[in-house]
């Protein structure tokens, strides 16, 4: 096994987690004209643990260097930016794979875990880092499915990631129902975050002007042999209904007097 | 961008799986709520340790006798004009202690009276009812809003009535094409935001205390806050005012228009008059478009001359997007990490920090200012290091390290607080000095045994407005002394103002004299003695 990390690390643009999305008015999707647009929280996660797992050796907490850290994203013309910020955080390269832009998502789980199989095997990989999922389609499948595809070893929602020895031994806790649960792989492996792993470093100004000389390669998903194909179909996209809101009462005797109407009382 | 600072964060986090509850430590992404803002006037209620009255902590500040005694009389006849149970707290013919003692003292702890009685009417009419009837039977009165104050104003001293305008808290109209709102006083500025928000519009001000204060009583008391550098203060924004005279005149200016040159601008007058002249009922008030993309920078920076420095080039480079530029120094920055436990943004530690906050309509345009902006202060090194938030939550999170301040420091104990504003070079030197007074006489200390903790400074640097905080542990007349009248006398020397934006109140009425003549001091008078002849309106406060 080799003895240093080459990580991938997808990231995906989503809206910012913190604005509320609204419905299209064709109801194909969620509108993203003019809303904020950030690095999916939990790709946020992924980087910042590559890059600490790159410190910890550095630290000689952690007995594996890292050789390589590499992020992706396949999105629109506006990509390039969540590439920058993980890059400002700690990536070292970045590929934009040009897919267009598009309502619903973009193309579809087993379309990029196949994508991914391709830039893993070109690109020697024997790491990858994703979020469990993007808060935009909520699928929470590509890690799954990449696993799959490569044969891989896979331990999702990682809440606390460690290399063991420089073999190449991976012990990756996570979080179940009643507990934790600590799996122990060796590489190359899959690994999905979840919200507790870490807390992402903010991008300091520094590193966001180095991250602008760092290489970033546009590709499409054809060099790496994958077509976007789409096996669902979106019919209609509406908001939950919405929640009746409750009454205000003046004082007690206004309560007491709405309670006995409503015949609670 | 403060929708996302609403519910709707919330509502957007729920949409990720949750972890399991009782494996739940701090969060990355908890969204701070505007619980974790704002400071409730309730939580000011605390049960340990007592509030020093104010009448004994002024000796020389004695109730007038001209003033009427309640009586269970005037009791009956507000009960009988306000109709409803919720508007009166009664403490004259009952033991109302634990429900008007929020009303009778401030969120400092630091000031509390002795009223027995708070109204809450519900409509211009009825303020008019209860001033009419006071200013006939002499009862004075508090006009109090989300009582946020920081100077006093907005509790009593004595046993002066308490007029709470939280009942009024209705929005009247907006107009989209003009961005003109109209609103009552009691609407919680936080609240007129949100509704601006969904109109895509702006509430011209914006302070820490969003989630608690009243816009009547930002107008009263002309607050400043943290955008003003951007769009200007109070005395601009504002179009119109509905005030209620202590004789019971409404006066109704509540213009919606922006050019309006008949006569004397009389609603000038309500603006900062804190509450000492009328009741100010609702606000018109114009709205700025609200900015599409907004980005926040954090800086720390080696020197206040590079502080200026970075100023000057961010006025320059980034001029008709700059919204904020705040300083705060090296402590007041331990000191929110001390109180929140989060890590510091940087990595390391600086004696001066700068948040900068653009506001523009081109995310792009407005990204590519910022980028030359930073490229050229990181360059000059005018900036020994700095963030720039990738996201909502970040933006948040930069923001808590300026607007927590306040925060932090009350959770330590008191504060003696001074807002000022001198001219830019001198604008540190304040805290340098004060800090070196106190340390020269034995008072600062790291131990329970020194009743000063630390000496802060951070403000408003976009407008020369400085908050010099001596935090202690104890609230401590010989550190009082030491400090008063000795920072006026600084202030005085340099033709700086005593009181930036925060107001006179009792805490700073004495020493009007530093920033205003005698001829100034004496028309106020005039003007107060006209409109409120028998002196019943916030009475030993202001002037």
């Amino acid at each position: 096994m080799a003895s240093k990390l080459r990580i991938l690390v997808p990231v995906k643009r989503v809206i910012d987690y913190a604005i509320k999305p609204r419905i299209n008015k064709a109801q194909t999707g969620v509108e993203t004209a003019g809303v904020k647009h950030s690095l999916n929280p939990f790709d946020e996660l992924s980087i910042e643990e590559a890059v600490r797992l790159r410190e910890n050796h550095k630290n000689k907490k952690s007995p594996m260097e890292v050789e390589n850290i590499l992020a992706l994203s396949a999105g629109g013309p506006k990509a390039p930016d969540v590439l920058r910020t993980a890059m400002a955080m700690g990536a070292d390269r970045a590929f934009h794979i040009d897919v267009p832009e598009s309502a619903d998502g973009g193309p579809e789980p087993l379309t990029i875990a196949k994508m991914l199989r391709g830039v893993v095997e070109k690109e020697n990989i024997n790491l990858v880092l994703l979020g469990k999922q993007a808060i935009d389609g909520d699928q929470g499948q590509t890690g799954q499915m990449l696993a799959g595809l490569l044969g891989w070893p896979q331990a999702t929602q990682a809440s606390k990631v460690e290399i063991k020895d420089e073999a190449g031994t991976v012990e990756v806790t996570h979080e179940v129902d009643g507990g934790v649960e600590t799996l122990r792989a060796k590489l190359p492996l899959v690994i999905t975050t979840d919200l507790r792993l870490n807390e992402p470093r903010y991008a300091s100004l520094p590193n966001i002007m180095k991250a602008k000389k760092k290489p970033l390669e546009k590709k499409t998903l054809a060099d790496f042999g994958v077509e976007d194909t789409r096996r669902l179909k979106t019919l209609k996209v509406t908001e939950p209904p919405a929640r009746k809101g409750g009454g205000k009462v003046e004082d007690v005797d206004g309560l007491i007097g709405k309670l006995k109407e409503l015949g609670a009382l | 961008m403060s929708n996302a600072r609403n519910l709707s964060a919330a509502l957007r986090r729920a949409r990720v799986p949750r972890p399991r509850i009782h494996l739940r430590p701090a969060l990355p992404y908890t969204p701070l709520t505007t619980a974790v803002r704002s400071f409730s006037v309730s939580s000011t209620v605390w049960a340990d340790k007592q509030i020093k009255y104010t009448s004994d902590a002024y000796p020389n500040v004695k109730r007038d006798p001209n003033f009427g005694e309640l009586t269970a009389k005037d009791v009956a006849y507000f009960k009988e004009l306000l109709g409803s149970e919720s508007a009166v707290i009664d403490g004259v013919t009952a033991d109302a202690t634990d429900d008007i003692e929020p009303f009778n003292s401030d969120w400092m702890r630091k000031y509390r009276g002795h009223t027995k009685l708070v109204l809450k009417p519900g409509s211009t009419e009825e303020v008019s009812k209860v001033l009419k009837y006071c200013n006939e039977k002499k009862l004075a009165v508090v006009p109090q809003g989300g009582n946020t104050g920081l100077v006093g104003g907005s509790v009593p001293v004595f046993d002066e009535i308490v007029i709470n305008t939280s009942r009024m808290n209705k929005i009247r109209s907006f107009d989209t094409a003009s961005g003109v709102l109209v609103a009552d006083a009691g609407v919680i500025l936080e609240v007129a935001d949100q509704y601006l928000a969904k109109r895509d519009h702006l509430f011209p001000l914006d302070l820490g205390a969003k989630g608690s204060c009243h816009i009547g009583g930002n107008v009263s008391t002309n607050a400043g806050g943290l955008r003003l550098l951007r769009y200007g203060s109070l005395h601009g924004t504002v179009l119109g005012l509905e005030a209620v005279l202590p004789d019971g005149t409404i006066v109704n200016s509540l213009s919606t228009l922006r050019k309006n040159n008949t006569g004397y601008d009389l609603k000038q007058l309500f603006i900062g008059s804190e509450g000492t002249i009328g009741l100010v009922t609702a606000v018109s008030i114009i709205c700025p478009p609200r900015p599409k993309a907004v980005n926040v920078a954090y800086f720390g920076l080696e020197s206040f001359e590079q502080v200026q420095q970075a100023y000057l080039q961010a006025k320059g480079q980034l001029s008709e997007i700059l919204s904020a530029f705040e300083l705060m120094d090296g402590r007041s920055q331990g000191l929110v990490k001390e109180s929140t436990g989060n890590k510091y943004p940087l990595e390391g530690e600086y004696p001066f920090y700068c948040l900068i906050e653009t506001s523009g309509s081109n995310a792009e345009h407005d990204m590519a200012k910022l980028e030359t902006f930073l490229e050229n202060v990181m360059g000059e090194g005018i900036v020994a290091d700095g963030v720039l938030a990738q996201d909502e939550t970040q933006f948040q999170a930069l923001w808590r390290w300026r607007e927590g301040i306040t925060e932090a420091l009350s959770h330590l104990g008191g504060t003696y607080k001074y807002d000022v504003s001198i001219p830019l070079s001198d604008l540190y030197l304040l805290v340098e000095d004060c800090k070196a007074r106190l340390t020269e006489m034995g008072f600062v200390g790291d131990d329970e045994s020194f009743p000063v903790r630390a000496v802060v400074g951070y403000g408003h640097m976009g407008d020369s407005n400085l908050h010099l905080n001596v935090s202690v542990r104890q609230y401590n007349k010989e550190v009082e002394k030491a400090i008063e009248p000795w920072v006026y006398e600084w202030i005085q020397k340099r033709q700086g103002s005593i009181s930036a934006e925060h107001g006179l109140g009792i805490a700073k009425r004495d020493f009007i004299g530093y920033s205003q003549n005698d001829t100034m001091v004496k028309l106020m008078k005039q003007l107060k003695g006209l409109y409120d002849p028998n002196g019943i309106m916030n009475p030993y406060k202001c002037i």
